[in-house]
C-alpha cells in the first residue's frame, strides 16, 4: 500500500486554528443576537399590553443594541464557508450533498425573514399597527433562530453523521433522509442547549447593562425594570438550559463517547462513576491516560456522572482505555476495538479504491454505468462488484479510522475539553446565583458583579463551543473523516497570511463594535427619566 | 397599488431619517466588499475547482484521499 496523502501537517493546524479563530468571533456576534431578540420582544410586548410608551423606549433601546450587535455580526459566518472551500476541500467535497440542503434553507430564510421584519422593527414605528410591530419584532428574533436551528443542523450531522450513503462513483456523501439530517437527536439537543445558552448570555448582558445605569444613577426606573426582565429571563433559561444540559450530556454519551470521556478526563470507566468537580490536570499536556486510572487531586460528586450519562446512577460510562480497546454497552453490543476499527476502516478505503479501479476498467470499455446499476440492483452481473459495495457499506461508519495509525490519534486533547467544561457548568452555576441576588435584593457591589458577568458570559459560551468541538477531534465527521485527510494540500504560508489577516480583520470588528456598542450605552434610552 | 406605495414608503423614510443606521449600513458594505471581493477572489478560491479538470472532481477528490495498491 502506498500512502497517497502528502499532507504539510502544520497546514492542518493552521487550518484548524483558522477555523476555531473564525467560528469564535462568529460566535461572539450570535449569542447576544438571539438573546436580545428576545428581550427586545418581551419589552415591546409589555408596550403592547400596557400601552405606557416608557415600554416603547425600552424596546427602542434594545431594538438598537440589538442592531448593533446585527450589523456587526452579519455574514461573518460566510468566511466559514470559504474556508471549507479553500482549506478544507476534501471534506467540502465529501459532505457537499448534506450540506447543500440545510445551508440553502439558512440563506432562504434569513434572508427572507430577517431582512423584511428587521426593517419593519426599525422603520415601522407609527407606520404599521402595534399588533403588526410587536409581530415583525419577534419574527425577527424567530428568524434569526431557525437560522441557527439549521446551522447547528449541518455541525449537528458532523458530530453524528445520519441519513446519508456513501456514492463511491461520486465520492460522495448523499441524503437519503432529509428528516433524519434535520431532527437527529444530537441536533435537537444542540440546538435547544445553544440557544438556551444564547439566552442566558442575553439576560446577562442587560443585567449588566442596566446595573452601570444604576452605579451611575442614571435612566433609573429603566434600569430597574430592565435589571428585572432580564433577571427573570435569565433565570427561566438557566433552569431550562441546566435540563437540556442534563440531556445534551446523555446523548454525547450515546454518541461520542470519547468526548465525553475527555470532559471528565475518565480514564477508565465503569459503573457507578462519580461526576469530577475538579481534579489536578495539567493545562499544558495530554495526561497519561494510558497508565493511570484517574487523575490525581480528584474531587467528585458520587454516582452523578453514571446518572447524566446513562440516566441510571449505577450505569457504565466508559473511559478513554476502554473505548480504545472496546467494550460491551449498556444494550449487549460490542463496541469494537480501535484495532477493529482501523481494519475496518482500511477495508472501507480498500473497497473504495478497488471499486473505482473496477470502475474506471469498465468506463474505458463504454459499459461503466449500466454494469454498476445492475450490480447494486442485485442483477448480479459482477458479483465483484457486489462484493465491494458490501463490503464498503458495512465498513463506511468506520472509514475514517483507517487513517489512523496510533491510539493518540483518536484521543481528544483532554485538558481543553476538562477545563472548558468545568467553565461553562461553572459559569452557568455562578449566572443563576446572579439572577437571584438580582431578584432578590440588588445592591451596589452587585452591580459591580453583573458589570463583571458580561465578559465572563462571553468567555463561557465559548467554552462551550471548545467542549463541543474540541471534544470531538480528530474528527470533521465522526468515526468517518479525520482533520488530516479532511484538509487541501495547500502549503502552511497561505494559511497562515489568511489566519494573521482574520485576526486583523475581526479585532478590528470587535474593536468597532464595541466602541460603537458603548457610545449607545453611554447615551442611553431616550426615556424621560435621565 | 397602495400597499406597494407604503412598503417603498416605509424603507425610504426609514432610510432617509437613520441616524446610527448610517454607520451601520457603511460598516456592513464594506465588510461585505472585503468579504466578497477581496477575500474570497484574492485569498479563498475553490480549491477542488482550480485542481480537478472539471466533471473529473470526484477521481480528483479520491486520489486526495485514498490509499492505492502498489
Amino acid at each position: 500500500m502506498v500512502n497517497l496523502l502528502n499532507i504539510d501537517l502544520a497546514a492542518v493546524d493552521w487550518a484548524r486554528a483558522q477555523f476555531a479563530l473564525t467560528a469564535i468571533y462568529h460566535w461572539l456576534f450570535v449569542p447576544l443576537t438571539l438573546g436580545l431578540a428576545v428581550v427586545m420582544g418581551i419589552m415591546e410586548t409589555l408596550y403592547y399590553r400596557t400601552g405606557k410608551d416608557f415600554w416603547k423606549e425600552t424596546a427602542k433601546y434594545w431594538q438598537r443594541l440589538f442592531g448593533i450587535n446585527f450589523a456587526m455580526g452579519v455574514a461573518t459566518g460566510l468566511i466559514l464557508e470559504f474556508e471549507f472551500g479553500t482549506n478544507w476541500s476534501n471534506y467540502s467535497y465529501l459532505v457537499g450533498d448534506i450540506f447543500g440542503a440545510p445551508l440553502a434553507v439558512e440563506g432562504i430564510v434569513a434572508f427572507f425573514m430577517e431582512s423584511t421584519f428587521v426593517a419593519v422593527m426599525f422603520f415601522g414605528w407609527n407606520k404599521v399597527s402595534k399588533g403588526f410591530h410587536l409581530a415583525s419584532t419577534w419574527l425577527t428574533g424567530l428568524g434569526a433562530t431557525v437560522s441557527a436551528w439549521w446551522i447547528l443542523v449541518a455541525n449537528s450531522w458532523m458530530q453524528h453523521p445520519v441519513g446519508q450513503t456513501f456514492n463511491p462513483d461520486t465520492m460522495r456523501n448523499e441524503m437519503t433522509s432529509f428528516a433524519d439530517v434535520a431532527l437527529s437527536p444530537v441536533a435537537i439537543d444542540k440546538f435547544v442547549h445553544t440557544v438556551l445558552s444564547a439566552w442566558v448570555l442575553g439576560a446577562v448582558f442587560v443585567v449588566g447593562v442596566s446595573s452601570w445605569y444604576l452605579l451611575k444613577q442614571r435612566h433609573l426606573e429603566f434600569a430597574r425594570k430592565s435589571l428585572r426582565v432580564g433577571a427573570i429571563f435569565g433565570l427561566i433559561s438557566s433552569v431550562l438550559i441546566m435540563l437540556s444540559g442534563h440531556h445534551s450530556a446523555y446523548t454525547v454519551a450515546q454518541t461520542q463517547p470519547m468526548k465525553l470521556a475527555a470532559m471528565e478526563a475518565l480514564y477508565k470507566g465503569g459503573t457507578d462513576q462519580p461526576l469530577t468537580l475538579i481534579a489536578g490536570i495539567s493545562p499544558f499536556r495530554q495526561p497519561d491516560y494510558e497508565t493511570q486510572d484517574e487523575p490525581p487531586l480528584k474531587l467528585a460528586v458520587p454516582y452523578a456522572l453514571s446518572f447524566l450519562a446513562t440516566n441510571d446512577i449505577n450505569g457504565y460510562v466508559p473511559g478513554v482505555r476502554d473505548i480504545l480497546d472496546g467494550y460491551t454497552k449498556a444494550d449487549g453490543t460490542q463496541e469494537p476495538s480501535l484495532e477493529e476499527k482501523i481494519e475496518r476502516g482500511r477495508a472501507a478505503i480498500a473497497a473504495i479504491a478497488e471499486y473505482r479501479g473496477m470502475s474506471e476498467g469498465v468506463k474505458s470499455e463504454g459499459v461503466k454505468s449500466e454494469k454498476f446499476a445492475t450490480a447494486s440492483g442485485n442483477l448480479q452481473t459482477d458479483s465483484s462488484l457486489f462484493t465491494l459495495k458490501s463490503s464498503l457499506e458495512e465498513n463506511m461508519p468506520y472509514f475514517g479510522y483507517g487513517y489512523v495509525s496510533d491510539r493518540a490519534q483518536v484521543v481528544p486533547y483532554i485538558p481543553v475539553c476538562f477545563y472548558a467544561f468545568r467553565v461553562m457548568v461553572g459559569g452557568g452555576c455562578l449566572f443563576i446565583l446572579l439572577f437571584l441576588i438580582m431578584l432578590w435584593k440588588p445592591k451596589t457591589w452587585n452591580y459591580w458583579l453583573a458589570l463583571l458577568c458580561i465578559p465572563i458570559a462571553y468567555i463561557v459560551s465559548e467554552a462551550g463551543w471548545l467542549v463541543a468541538e474540541f471534544g470531538r477531534q480528530p474528527w470533521t465527521i465522526q468515526d468517518m473523516l479525520p482533520t488530516w485527510v479532511s484538509v487541501s494540500q495547500l502549503g502552511s504560508s497561505a494559511v497562515m497570511l489568511t489566519f494573521f489577516l482574520f485576526l486583523i480583520l475581526f479585532t478590528l470588528l470587535l474593536a468597532l463594535e464595541i466602541n460603537i456598542m458603548c457610545k449607545a450605552i453611554k447615551k442611553g434610552p431616550e426615556t424621560n427619566n435621565p | 397599488m397602495r400597499w406597494l406605495t407604503k412598503i417603498w414608503y416605509l424603507y425610504y423614510d426609514g432610510f432617509r431619517s437613520m441616524t446610527l443606521g448610517r454607520t451601520l449600513w457603511t460598516i456592513i458594505l464594506v465588510k461585505l466588499f472585503i468579504i466578497f471581493v477581496v477575500l474570497k477572489l484574492f485569498f479563498f478560491p475553490n480549491y477542488i475547482k482550480e485542481h480537478a479538470p472539471e466533471g473529473d472532481e470526484a477521481e480528483f477528490v479520491s486520489s486526495q484521499i485514498l490509499w492505492v495498491d502498489d
